[in-house]
């Protein structure tokens, strides 16, 4: 296992600005090097986990529900939940609770946890760098 | 009523959505009959360039099957009688060449922005 740890905090929520997939490569790109990531999601970045985000077809596309194949960012960490077992390496995903409170989105996919600014700080404590990806 | 799209806010979250949403919306827009343009303003007239796109990214163990390519659904725009604008100063600005822009598309000067909107009921900018 690598001992090089980064973590991140991502603010922005899904679909609305290219903060967020600019966030989700560097991720890729730290468990593509065997690094161990740590993730806090922090204001409309919970719901980038949450669990009823719903593909769908798309008629100005032409394309079928199937074709479509729409992106949604659950299915990105539940991805990078998978390369980080291939790799071998920890990846860490933990909720603001209190975000979540506010949004409704406390249905979110297996391996995200629910924490506080507290766990981000300890986060940032044992990593070698920390990464704050914030609202603009 | 007559609507001008205008979109200066460029390639904010192509991948998440597959296309630009505006150029998305007024699509939608015109086919249940609204009388829609669009005009490009800014770092949005990078998306009269015609041959775009990439080829979608790779998350982990997730991959991007239909990226957006944002030329093709301007050309889709134009094809479905919608008309796309493009300010030919911020198209001067970035660089790019006539011979790259896509065809059916209408430049226009700045000073040329008040006679449009007189044209339109509504301006809506993105």
């Amino acid at each position: 296992m690598s001992e090089i740890t980064l973590t991140f905090l991502v603010m922005d929520g899904p679909f609305e600005q290219a903060r967020t997939t600019t966030a989700f490569r560097l991720i890729d790109a730290a468990l593509n090097k065997g690094y161990n990531v740590n993730v806090f999601a922090y204001e409309g970045g919970v719901s980038l986990s949450f669990a009823e985000q719903k593909p769908h077809a798309n008629t100005v596309h032409g394309r079928s529900f199937e074709e479509e194949n729409h992106p949604l960012t659950k299915d990105w960490i539940a991805a990078l939940q998978e390369k980080a077992k291939l790799k071998e390496c920890q990846f860490n995903w933990t909720n603001c609770g209190l975000c979540i409170d506010e949004r409704g989105v406390g249905n979110v996919i297996y391996g995200c946890s629910r924490g506080g600014p507290k766990d981000f700080w300890q986060w940032a404590i044992q990593s070698n760098s920390t990464l704050v990806i914030g609202t603009k | 009523m007559k609507v001008l799209q205008i979109i200066q806010s460029a390639y904010r979250c192509i991948v998440e959505e597959q296309d630009d949403p505006v150029i998305w919306f007024a699509q939608v827009l015109k086919s249940g009959d609204g009388d829609v343009d669009i005009l490009l303003k800014g770092n949005a007239v990078n998306y009269a360039v015609n041959g775009q796109g990439g080829d979608g990214i790779i998350l982990g163990t997730w991959q991007q099957t239909c990226p957006a390519k944002v030329d093709q659904d301007l050309h889709q725009a134009l094809n479905s009688g919608l008309k796309v604008y493009a300010i030919a100063e911020d198209i001067t600005l970035r660089g790019i060449p006539e011979t790259k822009l896509i065809s059916g598309i209408q430049k226009l000067s700045r000073k040329e922005l008040p006679n449009l909107f007189e044209e339109y009921d509504q301006v809506w900018s993105w």
